[in-house]
């Protein structure tokens, strides 16, 4: 019984890191790429930070496991079936649009998905959503922001930002549609419940997209999911054959 | 991007700090991005820190021809600078 929560509970956590570990990979390859140079040193920040969360997620899931896997095997030794993070953060970078819209969802709701943790029954976690709300505060301002400027901007950059923002939607919802782990963490009193973490996401947006003259899409539109589950889209392949590389060819290398 | 993007002059106080420095100048498209930037750029978002941003057109300098007169004349006359005090032993690195 308690080692089968205890899976649970690592599988929990591995989405959390998963989610910061992709995502940031993904910024990092618009290092040197941004459209400014103080849009480029946020970007790689944000990426930063975001490793930076990835590390205590994955340590704790390894030390759960009790398996031997730290930060790094978690990270370089599982293939794209293994992988928790949600479809929306392995969407490619496409222009900076796609990119911010991106960020603003994920900001979004990893935000509100943060704060609810911060009160977790588990101290652990309770301290790393505390560690990490600190950075996700000023990266959903910033994501913000950005959507405001670019959607209120000029009419290409207003086009391209509700293309991004109709494009990204599906991937949008993942995170609430809760199954079996969600729901036992919810029983633990580790993680906050589906719907009002919905409901604050779906306030945040509208708020922002309406200062930024951009149309809401449909709240109750089909959302994708699998990633949580480990069923992928074609794109995380890719990013992990880059990722992995050195680990792959030379294993168990110390660096 | 310059048309667009004007120069900004930042100023931080850090944590412990008494005043705000000028550290640098950055591109933005208005305060709150320059803001914003400043934080990424210059403080690497250390916590406790005040930062200014300031058009940098909204900035005015002496020119460096005036430095003669603005400076000069307090140089010569050393009655104004307090070096004739002696100091007592104890008192250390004033």
């Amino acid at each position: 019984m308690n080692e089968k929560i205890d899976g649970v509970k690592f599988d929990y956590l591995l989405r959390q890191g998963d989610n910061a570990l992709i995502l940031s990979q993904q910024l990092s390859k618009l290092c040197g790429k941004g459209p400014a140079l103080e849009e480029d040193m946020a970007l790689t920040n944000v990426a930063l930070d975001l490793l930076g969360q990835t590390r205590m997620w994955l340590t704790y899931a390894g030390e759960l496991e009790g398996a031997g896997r730290d930060e790094d095997k978690l990270a370089y030794l599982r293939d794209a079936h293994q992988m928790r993070n949600c479809l929306l953060l392995e969407q490619p970078n496409g222009n900076y649009a796609d990119t911010m819209v991106r960020q603003f969802y994920f900001d979004t709701w990893h935000y509100f998905l943060m704060l609810g943790l911060t009160k977790a029954s588990d101290v652990r976690i309770a301290e790393i959503a505390e560690k990490s709300i600190k950075e996700v505060t000023y990266h959903l301002r910033r994501s913000g922001d950005l959507i405001v400027r670019m959607g209120d901007g000029t009419p290409e950059s207003h086009a391209k930002t509700q293309a991004a923002v109709n494009a990204l939607w599906m991937y949008s919802g993942e995170v609430f549609l809760y199954d079996a782990v969600d729901e036992a963490m919810v029983a633990q009193g580790v993680a906050p419940a589906a719907e009002g973490l919905r409901a604050q996401f779906m306030e945040h947006v509208s708020e922002i997209f309406a200062e930024a003259t951009l149309t809401m899409p449909d709240p109750a539109a089909w959302m994708q999911k699998g990633g949580k589950q480990g069923r992928h889209s074609e794109h995380l392949g890719y990013i992990l054959a880059e990722m992995q590389f050195l680990q792959r060819a030379y294993p168990g290398s110390e660096w | 991007m310059s048309k667009e993007w004007p120069l900004w002059e930042v100023f931080i106080r850090s944590q412990h700090g008494l005043a705000h420095k000028h550290v640098g100048s950055l591109h933005a498209s208005d305060a709150e991005m320059a803001v914003n930037n400043a934080r990424d750029v210059y403080t690497r978002r250390n916590e406790g820190v005040s930062i200014w941003v300031v058009r940098a057109a909204d900035i005015v300098a002496s020119s460096p021809g005036d430095k003669t007169a603005l400076f000069e004349p307090s140089n010569n006359k050393v009655y104004r600078h307090p070096t004739f005090f002696p100091m007592p032993e104890e008192v250390k690195n004033l």
